[in-house]
């Protein structure tokens, strides 16, 4: 029994919620397998959620983006259960359109607006690592930019000036544009939430985990994570 | 209270309407409000300042109290209709 158990706690339990209109859902789960997490896919409509160390918010277009990017998605059933476990301490990863999500339920401060030049982006972007402090990003080095692909069309993050201050006196800024694509205010890409223990970035470091589709500078955070939450 | 169920289409519509304007806040930059002005000055209007688009939500309401009505779309906006970071909204109720 005990090398069992002593396996089981070793294990990270990572849960993927899937809303209509989801598409990067899978990529999130495969990568967080192949860095060793044990995934489990929930559903927007569910209540109740096992015990999980990690819940990862995907990219999509949740309820086709109606009324605001996320903004459905925030209040669907599966969500109390998510407010409550992030304030319980537990890890979340809020991706593009789960970034958004994480604006619209307040767990990350600030909005996200369509981008300045209107346009839908798709391409691979530089991204500074602005802090290392966090169990995301501590894998990372923070001399050389990373690489990772974005693709939204209301990516450009907009955040009052008192809480952007807060946000950089509590180095909660996670990673900056190196070239600003998309208008964000200070180039932001992605932000901690106050117990550093929530994520939500524009970027998709889960299509970033396999060097013959799109480089491996994704890898590390899901190794990261796993590493500190096993 | 607020009522949760659509009402059939068959049925009278109900007796009061709500719109509820939303705007971006002013200090947030609109990119699509500045295309449309530049799409203005394209095609010779002159003498247009900012541009800014908001959305406009129509409701029918069951209620037949206005400060009621006017509660409920208030809860509305802070629960779903509304972002307050980055938004502001006006409602206005017809009977």
């Amino acid at each position: 029994m005990e090398p069992e158990q002593a396996e089981a706690r070793l294990t990270v339990r990572a849960g993927v919620i899937t809303f209509p209109g989801s598409n990067c859902d899978r990529d999130a789960a495969v990568a967080l397998a192949a860095a060793g997490a044990s995934v489990t896919e929930l559903w927007h409509a569910d209540t109740e959620l096992p015990r999980l160390d990690l819940i990862v918010l995907p990219g999509g277009f949740s309820y086709g983006d109606y009324l605001r990017c996320g903004a459905i998605a925030a209040r669907a059933p599966i969500m109390a259960e998510v407010v409550r476990r992030a304030e319980a301490g537990v890890a979340v990863l809020g991706i593009c359109n789960g970034f958004q999500v994480l604006t619209e339920l307040g767990l990350v401060p600030g909005g996200l607006i369509r981008n300045a030049g209107l346009k839908f982006i798709c391409a691979p972007v530089e991204l500074a690592v602005a802090t290392r402090r966090s169990i995301f990003t501590a894998g990372y080095g923070t001399e050389q930019p990373i690489t990772l692909p974005i693709a939204h069309h209301d990516g450009n993050y907009v955040c009052p000036a008192d809480k952007l201050a807060r946000l950089e006196d509590e180095d909660r800024i996670a990673f900056r544009y190196v070239a600003n694509p998309n208008g964000s205010t200070g180039a932001i890409a992605g932000v901690l939430g106050p117990g550093r223990n929530v994520l939500g970035l524009m970027p998709h470091p889960e299509r970033a985990c396999d060097p013959r589709t799109g480089g491996t500078d994704g890898c590390l955070m899901f190794q990261s994570l796993i590493g500190a939450l096993g | 209270m607020i009522s949760r169920g659509r009402k059939p289409s068959s049925e009278l519509p109900l007796p009061m309407k709500a719109l509820v304007h939303i705007r971006l806040k002013p200090g947030v930059l609109d990119p699509q409000g500045a295309a449309i002005g530049r799409a203005l000055t394209q095609l010779g209007f002159e003498g247009v300042g900012e541009v800014r688009q908001g959305k406009l939500i129509e409701l029918e309401l069951a209620d037949t109290d206005r400060a009621a009505a006017t509660a409920s779309v208030q809860a509305m906006c802070a629960q779903l209709l509304a972002n307050p970071v980055i938004e502001t909204y006006a409602i206005t109720i017809e009977e």
